[in-house]
């Protein structure tokens, strides 16, 4: 089973409660404004991202989602986030 | 490893208007992640507070009724008693229930009304922008406490789990909070038990959830996490002060 | 269909049940607490639902959540009751829910006293609550009358889903007279699903519904405010109610009451008429609407020299009854407010002390 991470970067307002309970310190605050003024928090190392969801349990705004996705096309996510 | 985390059908799609950092929002999360897992949307009406909770109706996605401040529980009480089959809950914070709405929340409570109370204590009135509630904490600066809560002026905070926990008639009466994951999955836990005893028609149950105010406290969403912990829950101690079983 | 003897606190509570409206929520409060009494009796035998809440304020708001979803629903109080209830009020009827209210007038201001007044007639008719908003107040002069009014409420409050107010007094409830419930009087069902949060398994739908009151967009409040006030214009069309007496021929004086008061007049009338003063009764029994067109009709009579209103309150009624005579004639006022109904012979006395 793989997982995709998602993070809604207008739905997000940048409170900072994701960053500071990631356990693999995957998390960061963007220093891109998003359309509500806010500077959402994004993956910087989603490659050490395990899935555990519990960004999404402290997140007040339910602007990080997690969903199933097929094997193969995670793999092919992973190489798309390396190559930006 | 790995789970999938999705936003629950009777959550709204939609943005709220809370702050950043506010824990309104998880708690709105886990009341209708509950809801969903218990499937009982179709047949439960919420009931709004005044307070920052007060456009939470436009969160959810299953009837609701807009309560005067304070008079939640009596807006509950009425629908219970003419539709015991609907499912009822109250949310509110701390001048909703704790002041102006004490007496209403105490009787309800102590009828053994089979609705679920789940109240917010954030030591602060937010909506209003900030002024002093009957949870502030001893010498804590509000707009209307200037120079830190003075306790020989306007007493202690006050301890509303203990204090309908003192009542005789059966209840589930729990403190929880949502300053940490950990503490976020135990407070859901409370919350389903909670509605668990209304759907076997049980029992009175309220859920205390100390909660943080970063934009009234004047601090950032983490550091506002770190005062609940070293201030808050000293005094507000977590746990179940009661459970119907004990009557 | 017999009559029964009733108190006419009883009487109110029987006429709710025979309406079809099985749920009550109530305080104690003198001089209506018969009321409660009867029906945390009754009630159970229907299989309806008494509650006694710990304060009015908390039952206007228990009555609100009932109605809200979909549910019948009665209360009954007294002045102060009511005042504690004002806010409530004006909450059901900005939300649009039905409810009946019964105010069973006692003496004010303050803890007053318990015996009648008929000094909450602002209170019922301007608003005792804030914001824009009327209630469709109705004032019985006879426990038939009461019970009538009563059970016409609740369709009339779902008529108009609107809260109703039958205004009646410590005489009134308490004394006793022969009753029946007409059938005819029973309310019809109604279906709610359009509004009321009865639960989206109830109504078979996805769609929730939501009842509320706040409007923080200007013109959204202003277009509910303009709606609210499209359906007072159609009580003042259709509601408003009224009774003559002794208006047939020619009359010198034109007495303007209501309630209890209105009987005590009636009786002032016949014996100045054996003495041969002839004086018109114009009996309002909307109190909200106002029978403005019938009363000014009535002082434009050309015999007409005087009005009077006569009531248990200081004048309030009297600035509706001077609205509607609109400056044609002269209107006295005449009252007593400290619990004593007037007598006959007082009545008496002020209309020959003004007509000479």
């Amino acid at each position: 089973m793989a997982y995709e991470h998602n993070i809604d970067t207008d739905g997000c307002k940048g409170c900072g409660l994701c960053v500071s309970v990631c356990p693999k310190n995957v998390l960061e605050i963007s220093n891109q404004v998003n359309v509500k003024g806010y500077f959402p928090a994004y993956q910087a190392r989603p490659e050490d991202c395990i899935f555990c969801a519990i960004c999404c349990t402290m997140c007040p705004d339910v602007a990080i989602t997690i969903s199933e996705i097929e094997e193969e096309a995670a793999a092919q996510k992973q190489t798309e986030d390396q190559d930006e | 490893m790995g789970k999938t985390f999705q936003r629950p059908e009777a959550l709204a799609d939609t943005t709220t208007h809370y702050c950043p950092g506010c824990t309104h929002g998880v708690a709105h999360r886990l009341v209708a992640e509950v809801i969903d897992e218990l499937g009982i949307r179709g047949r439960t009406v919420g009931i709004a507070p005044v307070g920052c909770a007060v456009l939470m109706y436009n969160y959810f996605t299953f009837d609701f009724q807009e309560a005067a401040h304070g008079r939640a529980p009596a807006m509950a009480t009425g629908i219970k008693r003419v539709r015991p089959d609907l499912v009822v809950f109250t949310y509110q914070g701390d001048g909703d229930l704790a002041s102006i709405g004490l007496s209403e929340i105490v009787h309800a409570a102590n009828r053994g009304e089979k609705f679920t109370t789940i109240f917010i204590n954030n030591a602060v009135y937010g909506m209003t922008g900030g002024q002093m509630a009957p949870t502030t904490m001893p010498e804590q600066r509000t707009t209307t406490s200037p120079f830190g809560r003075k306790t020989d002026y306007t007493g202690m905070p006050i301890k509303v789990a203990e204090l309908l926990a003192a009542l005789t008639t059966p209840g589930y009466i729990t403190r929880q909070t949502l300053i940490s994951p950990k503490y976020i999955n135990r407070s859901k836990k409370a919350i389903k038990k909670a509605f668990q005893y209304q759907l076997e028609n049980r029992c009175f149950s309220l859920v205390e959830l100390i909660s943080t105010c970063p934009t009234n406290w004047g601090m950032t969403p983490i550091d506002a996490l770190k005062w609940a912990e070293d201030k808050m829950l000293p005094y507000f101690k977590l746990g179940d002060y009661k459970l119907p079983e004990e009557n | 269909m017999s009559k029964v003897l009733m108190k006419g606190n009883e009487a109110i509570a029987e006429a709710a049940v025979r309406a079809g409206c099985l749920n009550y929520f109530a305080y104690p409060i003198t001089p209506q607490t018969e009321v409660a009494e009867y029906l945390a009796k009754r009630l159970p035998e229907v299989g309806g639902v008494f509650l006694q809440g710990e304060s009015e304020v908390a039952v206007s708001y228990m009555i609100f959540g009932a109605s809200a979803c979909g549910e019948r629903v009665l209360t009954t109080s007294s002045s102060p009751g009511v005042s504690l209830m004002s806010e409530g009020i004006s909450y059901i009827t900005a939300a649009e829910c039905p409810a009946v209210f019964v105010n069973i007038m006692r003496g004010g201001p303050g803890l007053g006293g318990i015996l009648p007044s008929q000094a909450d007639y602002f209170q019922s008719t301007k608003g005792g609550g804030h914001g824009d908003y009327r209630l469709l107040c109705m004032a019985p002069a006879s426990v038939q009358e009461a019970v009538e009014m009563v059970m016409q409420a609740f369709g009339l409050a779902e008529k108009y889903r609107n809260p109703v107010m039958i205004l009646g007094d410590g005489l009134i409830g308490q004394m006793m007279e022969p009753v029946e419930f007409p059938e005819k009087f029973k309310a019809k069902p109604s279906n709610k699903d359009d509004w009321a949060t009865n639960g989206m398994d109830t109504r078979k739908s996805n769609k929730r519904n939501l009842v509320k009151t706040l409007y923080l967009n200007p013109e959204e409040l202003n277009a509910h405010n303009l709606k609210l006030k499209a359906k007072y214009d159609r009580m003042e069309r259709e509601e408003t109610r009224f009774e003559s007496y002794n208006m047939e021929g020619d009359y010198t004086a034109l007495i303007v009451s209501y309630g209890t008061m209105s009987r005590v007049c009636r009786t002032a009338i016949d014996i100045l008429k054996a003495d041969g003063l002839e004086v018109g009764m114009l009996r309002p029994q909307s109190l909200f609407p106002f029978p403005v067109k019938a009363i000014y009709e009535a002082a434009a009579k050309q015999s007409c020299e005087v009005v009077f209103s006569i009531e248990m309150s200081m004048g309030q009624m009297m600035e509706d009854v001077e609205r509607s005579v609109c400056g044609l004639r002269p209107v006295h006022w005449y009252g007593k407010c400290g619990g004593e109904v007037p007598t006959p012979e007082e009545v008496m006395d002020v209309v020959r002390s003004i007509v000479k």
